[in-house]
């Protein structure tokens, strides 16, 4: 956690240090309050006072008051600038860091994780940082304070003080042990009860199919019980809290009130008024020692969440990326080359090699398709282009060059990819397409609507609303799937790549759409490079080259019909897929 | 329409009395505990209430033991002083003093060489007087007598048994009306001071001169603490009389009797916040419950126009708005309206001017603090925005990063991060601050309340109008009355967003359902069904659509044949799934299962008949078994093993650690396609005599691909299969192939007729394999 707060620059810290002093003061005068109080209180108790001497220590209290109104205001201010400029830079962090990850870490981490690391668990140690840090150092400044302003005043009260001192945070321990890993539960049951009904929405067809309404039912009343129960089982220990606290307070007073009847009596004449003042000004100081000690027990509620938040925050921060840039991005004399050159690939942890000793090579204008079985390696394969991955063994070469020596932002702007699952940017279709930076300016409108009818996205887009200027949801949540698959790929084809990455980009089209697209992107496109991994036949069987993977290794390599004769595993996939004579008329 | 959720808490509900009714008519049943718990948050407030009374009351037993008393210290002073009185004196004196007058005495004091003519002639003077009676006098001008005439007069005598010396009753005779300087013999002091009782406690003579020397030895102008000093001094008899005197049963019983209040509100509070608690959950539960069974009444067009994400929103989000809610703030609105009212009416019995001066005192900051608050309100509004805005783009590029990298497309996503992420900060600080501010205000509002009251209050005290205690007590019934503006104030934005929650709530448990089916009687038996399925002139139009998808559609299938639906991506082929499962209603025409029109049917009766397995493979966490048997009962292990084996799991099954009770989750273990068999599995273990089939597209590999076209080969035999087809194979075995386009079927016929027609069909078969 204490790391974390390297996010904060100088100028925050020498706010920290303002909002500490104005603390300090907003407690000193706080604290000089009960003075002018048991001040106001002899004065009245004492007869023949004069009335200008109340309102004079009146006037006192209140400047007190609102001075530490004031402070309390300024602190305010600056507890809330810090946290505010710490949560913005920690996320701002996080979101580099994430933007640079490599793939393989944002696996690990999982993309929703990434997403609640750097909203919800910033937020959480923002929160702590905004009531904490006043609290923190408010607290035990005035418990230390105001303890030694009463120690000498009476040890009897010192005494029963300390003692509802005691149980109060024995209290809150207690309730604490028993209630804490209750909690987790809890939370372990809202996401089942989520998981139940979620399950039961996504296949609702499949329930009421089955008619299987009361099976599902009875199975999120049976979490919904169990949920209730521990809630209320929760619920009802931490009922005890409230009152606990108000006897604890109101019992302090009564026992400070009674014992000073006794020690009132039992004085001189002469202490008798001194002891009643110290009585009035020792409830109200024991009132903030008890008060400090209720706000120190919250910080420390809300510390382990923090805790673990920071942990998960550190977690990301300190992920070291593996994939550095290389520093080329002059011209090349091979254009829209791809070359494997006894490429492996295993994964750092794992044993057995993902791909292994792949070799080819393609040159401009050609396609290249990989096609194999799920697990064979395929999409890895691929993805060593755009260095998602870098490859263990071997080297990888575009245009020539080793994909490692190239600044990303130079070899980005040679490729378009297109990945399996397409995705959509909030905002309108030109957006969509025109999305990124390939280094020769700005896609006009013609480009954008010339990439679409290439991409078979045209049609589509004219028969909306607003047309290219139609707003496209969050994840694409107004368009379907086959409609953002051709949004994504006239993407790419706005992109003028030198080398087209279609990794299973055409799944999600049906056959006629994916015929026709391949087609008219061939002739638009005559002189880049493709590399296909799909799962249909259909969809590769015209490639210049097609690449057969099983379990990581290259089992064939040549022309749809090449491999129809010498490859066991590509016929077994074509079999699978069409009938023998279309195979053959094909 | 789905709601934005970013800013739910905040959301402001369409109707806030009715939603409000409504919540107050569904916690019906529940009316008894929560009329316990109101109750007794009201009885509790009342003590609470009630209990500054008793402090003050306390107080004032307490500060009554800070004042000598005044009326045992008068009765002392004038018992004491009325000793040395002249008319005592002059009662006592003759005796006492006993002058020895006789001839001869005189005599001795005449011839007395060491005595002056003057003297002598005084001397005479006086028993001149004293012959003529006039003896009050001459005692007094004894003492203008020089010691050596007087030490010859008063002889040692004895008075009530005590020797009363010369010097004593020269003493005696000086003594003047100003005891300051008095310095009597302890003899003296006993036949003086006669002993007295005050209230009981015996003052004896000697402590009575004490008490009489000492007092006149204070200065006039001395203050109170000189003189509490002095009397410290003093003997114990007369501190006992003088000293201030507690009544310390009165405090004990006082202090007990609020022990008891405390306790008794306390237990009250607890009693109340568990009834509400109950209350709370338990409505939370039959809430959830009732929406879970709602989700299976609702008809499926509902789910077309609403997300997942906001139905199980409203399960948990809104749910705990409501339990929340309804846990902490609606007992607190109780008992601090209840305080608020009773304070101010316990203010005003008490004292009204200091009430009038407490509410106006509190008022002024209430004022600042409402202004503040509605300030807030904005921009916590707005900071709920800004976030919700800036966790949308980080979700875009998080999901989205591959694509991000690629596209050189970081710094634009960086520059727009920093631009949601500025705002977020710049919002943030307001409302931070502005949320800040309420605790100090409270605060200080408290101590402004303090002293008005304290410096009214002593005013009033001074006049003699009111005790200090009652001061005491208002302090605390400043406390009381401004707490619960505070929590009103916030109970009734928490209220706000309770009815927004519990609207969205009912909103969806109103929602109409699916047509009533109990008039409807027929019934098909699964074993006699043949197999006959009609579609005669269907026309069906989703909700919101202008046209109808499905028009004048009119086909048949028979016993045993294979139906292939066909057609590009977004046709609607699922609404045909739809139709005949009865999903959906139609809006004309008929569609007869072996003659009897479906619309006679129940759908539970028409899911009987159909197995259907989807595309999407739906499994759930639970295990292989579970996912396999589902919702039937009695399906023995063996028949689940059976069905594996027929499908070509059971081997697959075996190799898992844990056999078929291998829990389901989302790891990798199982792959598509193996999950595309589970479900066909879980098809398999019903016999019926439809089938509905959405084959796989792809991401499955080829060695499971053949295995689930065997599976898939294997549960339409001997069904009438309607198949969603994308196997070229599949479609040119079909014994009809409905094409669909846009939504309407197109053509139909099977795959000869079709490539005869040379229409769409024809097209869309040949451009698979254009070259």
């Amino acid at each position: 956690m204490l790391k974390l707060l390297r996010n904060l620059t100088k100028k925050e810290w020498l706010y920290a240090i303002f909002c500490i002093i104005l603390i300090i003061g907003q407690v000193w005068l706080e604290l000089k309050i009960p003075d002018y109080m048991s001040e106001i209180t002899v004065l009245v108790q004492t007869e023949g006072s004069k009335m200008s001497d109340i309102i004079l220590n009146g006037g006192y209290m209140i400047l007190c008051a609102l001075g530490s109104l004031i402070f309390a205001v300024g602190a305010g201010y600056f507890a809330a600038y810090i946290a505010s400029e710490f949560s913005k830079n920690t996320r701002k962090e996080i979101f580099d860091k994430v933007q640079n990850l490599d793939t393989e870490e944002i696996k690990a981490f999982q993309t929703s994780s990434l997403i609640t690391r750097t909203t919800n668990d910033v937020t959480q140690i923002e929160m702590l940082i905004a009531m904490g840090l006043q609290l923190l150092v408010k607290a035990p400044i005035t418990a230390i304070w105001a303890i030694t302003k009463i120690l000498n005043k009476g040890w009897q009260w010192s005494i029963i003080t300390g003692i509802a001192v005691l149980i109060l945070l024995g209290v809150i321990i207690i309730l604490m042990i028993i209630v804490i890993p209750r909690f987790k539960i809890v939370q372990k049951l809202i996401d089942k009860i989520n998981g139940i009904a979620r399950e039961n929405l996504t296949g609702i067809r499949v329930v009421r199919a089955f008619n299987a309404e009361k099976y599902q039912e009875k199975k999120f009343d049976k979490v919904n019980d169990k949920l209730t129960n521990l809630q209320l089982f929760n619920q009802k220990k931490f009922a005890i809290m409230m009152p606990v606290m108000y006897l604890i307070m109101y019992g302090l007073t009564l026992s400070i009130y009674f014992i000073g009847a006794g020690m009132i009596q039992n004085s001189i004449l002469a202490d008798k008024i001194t002891i009643f003042g110290n009585m009035i000004v020792f409830s109200s100081y024991a009132m903030q020692v008890i008060m400090s000690f209720l706000m120190l027990a919250m910080i420390f509620m809300m510390i382990p969440r923090a805790e673990v938040s920071a942990k998960r925050i550190n977690e990301v921060l300190d992920t070291k990326q593996k994939i550095i840039p290389g520093s080329f991005e002059g011209d090349t004399k091979e254009k829209g080359t791809v070359e494997f050159k006894n490429v492996s690939f295993k994964y750092p942890d794992a044993d057995e090699y993902v791909l292994e000793n792949i070799s080819f090579k393609v040159n401009q204008g050609e396609t290249i398709a990989f096609i194999g079985s799920t697990g064979s390696g395929k999409s890895t394969l691929i993805n060593l282009v755009p260095r998602f991955y870098d490859a263990t063994e071997g080297e990888v070469l575009i245009d020539g060059i080793n994909v490692k020596d190239y600044k990303f932002e130079a070899l980005n702007n040679k490729l378009g990819y297109i990945p399996q699952k397409a995705v959509m940017f909030a905002g309108s279709v030109n957006y969509n397409i025109s999305y990124g930076d390939n280094g020769k300016g700005e896609k006009s409108q013609t480009k954008i609507k010339e990439a679409a009818k290439v991409a078979q996205a045209d049609e589509f887009i004219e028969k909306m609303d607003d047309k290219y200027e139609t707003h496209i949801a969050q994840g694409g949540t107004n368009v379907s799937g086959g409609q953002k698959q051709r949004l994504a790929i006239a993407r790419a084809i706005a992109r003028d790549p030198e080398i087209y990455i279609f990794d299973d980009s055409f799944s999600a089209l049906d056959y006629k759409t994916d015929a026709v697209l391949r087609k008219e992107l061939k002739k638009y496109t005559k002189n880049a490079t493709s590399l296909i991994v799909a799962q249909r036949i259909g969809t590769i069987m015209n490639a210049d080259k097609i690449v057969v993977l099983d379990s990581g290794k290259c089992v064939g390599m040549g022309t749809h019909k090449e491999l129809l004769k010498n490859c066991e595993v590509y016929k077994q996939i074509a079999l699978s897929q069409l009938s023998k004579e279309e195979l053959e008329n094909a | 329409m789905p709601r934005p959720h970013s800013n739910q808490s905040y959301e402001k509900a369409r109707d806030f009395k009715g939603a409000i009714k409504r919540l107050f008519h569904e916690l019906n049943i529940y009316k008894t505990l929560i009329v316990i718990a109101f109750t007794l948050a009201i009885l509790g407030s009342i003590l609470s209430i009630l209990a500054p009374n008793r402090l003050s009351n306390l107080t004032d037993e307490i500060s009554a033991g800070l004042v000598i008393n005044q009326e045992h210290m008068e009765i002392l002073t004038k018992k004491a002083t009325e000793n040395l009185s002249e008319d005592k004196l002059k009662e006592i004196l003759p005796e006492l003093l006993s002058p020895n007058l006789s001839e001869e005495n005189i005599m001795n004091i005449m011839r007395d060489n060491d005595i002056s003519q003057e003297d002598k002639n005084k001397f005479q003077n006086i028993l001149n007087k004293l012959t003529d009676g006039n003896s009050e006098e001459s005692f007094k001008d004894l003492s203008n007598l020089p010691n050596n005439i007087l030490e010859k007069i008063f002889t040692e005598t004895k008075y009530e048994g005590k020797t009363i010396t010369t010097k004593d009753k020269i003493n005696l005779i000086n003594l003047s009306e100003d005891t300051k300087d008095i310095n009597l013999s302890k003899n003296l002091q006993e036949v003086l001071f006669t002993e007295v009782t005050i209230d009981g406690i015996k003052v004896s003579s000697q402590d009575q001169y004490k008490y009489v020397k000492t007092l006149s030895s204070i200065d006039k102008n001395a203050d109170e603490t000189e003189l509490y000093k002095k009397l410290d001094t003093m003997p114990k008899s007369i501190r006992q009389v003088i000293e201030p005197v507690m009544n310390m049963d009165k405090i004990k019983s006082i202090t007990l009797l609020l022990v008891c209040m405390y306790l008794v509100s306390a237990i009250f509070t607890y009693i109340q916040s568990i009834c509400m608690t109950d209350v709370a959950n338990k409505f939370a539960n039959n809430l959830r419950s009732r929406i879970s069974v709602k989700i299976n009444k609702l008809p499926l067009k509902y789910f077309d126009k609403h997300q997942v994400g906001d139905i199980l929103s409203r399960i948990t989000n809104d749910v705990d708005m409501i339990a929340q809610s309804m846990n902490q703030s609606l007992a607190s609105l109780v008992s601090s309206i209840t305080l608020f009212l009773g304070s101010i009416i316990m203010m005003f019995v008490t004292n009204w001017i200091l009430a009038i001066t407490a509410i106006v005192s509190s008022l002024i900051g209430f004022v600042g603090m409402a202004a503040i608050l509605k300030k807030s309100q904005k921009y916590f509004i707005q900071r709920q925005t800004e976030l919700g805005n800036l966790n949308g783009h980080i979700e875009e590029i998080y999901s989205g990063l591959n694509v991000v990298k690629t596209y050189n497309g970081k710094e634009e996503a960086s520059q727009k991060f920093d631009e949601f992420n500025n705002k977020v900060c710049q919002s943030n600080k307001k409302s931070q601050f502005l949320s800040g501010l309420m605790q100090p205000i409270m605060a200080f509002i408290g101590n402004f309340g303090y002293v008005a009251v304290c410096i009214v209050g002593a005013m009033l005290t001074m006049n003699g109008q009111i005790s200090f205690g009652v001061i005491v007590a208002f302090i605390t019934y400043v406390r009381l009355f401004t707490n619960p503006l505070s929590q009103i104030a916030q109970a009734t934005t928490s209220l706000q967003s309770t009815a927004a929650a519990s609207e969205r709530v009912f909103d969806f448990i109103d929602e109409a359902e699916m047509s009533n089916q109990e008039s409807l009687t027929k019934h098909l038996d699964k074993k006699d069904v043949k197999g006959y399925i009609d579609f005669e002139d269907v026309v069906f139009k989703y909700d919101g659509n202008d046209h109808p998808t499905i028009k004048d559609f009119t086909a048949h299938a028979k016993p045993g044949q294979k139906v292939a639906i066909v057609g590009p991506t977004g046709a609607g082929k699922t609404t045909m799934v739809n139709l005949l499962m009865k999903f959906y209603d139609i809006n004309s025409g008929d569609i007869k299962i072996d003659g009897v029109s479906t619309k006679e049917l129940t759908r539970e009766n028409i899911h009987e008949l159909f197995t259907m397995v989807l595309q999407d493979t739906w499994l759930f966490e639970g295990t292989i078994k579970e996912n396999i048997v589902y919702n039937r009962t009695h399906v023995s292990d063996e028949r689940v093993r059976e069905v594996c084996k027929e499908v070509g799991l059971d081997h697959f099954i075996r190799t898992l650690s844990k056999g078929y009770d291998t829990v389901l989750s989302d790891n990798e273990s199982v792959s598509a396609g193996q999950r595309q068999l589970l479900t066909i599995a879980r098809g398999m273990i019903d016999e019926s005599p439809f089938l509905i089939l959405d084959e796989a597209t792809s991401n499955v590999d080829t060695r499971t691909e053949e295995l689930v076209q065997t599976a898939m080969d294997k549960l339409t035999e001997g069904k009438t299969s309607f198949i969603i087809a994308h196997r070229l194979s599949t479609i040119k075995n079909a014994d009809l192939i409905l094409v669909m386009k846009e939504g309407n079927i197109v053509e139909q016929g099977n795959h000869e007729q079709l490539m005869k027609q040379n229409g769409f069909y024809a097209n869309l078969y040949n451009s698979q394999f254009e070259q």
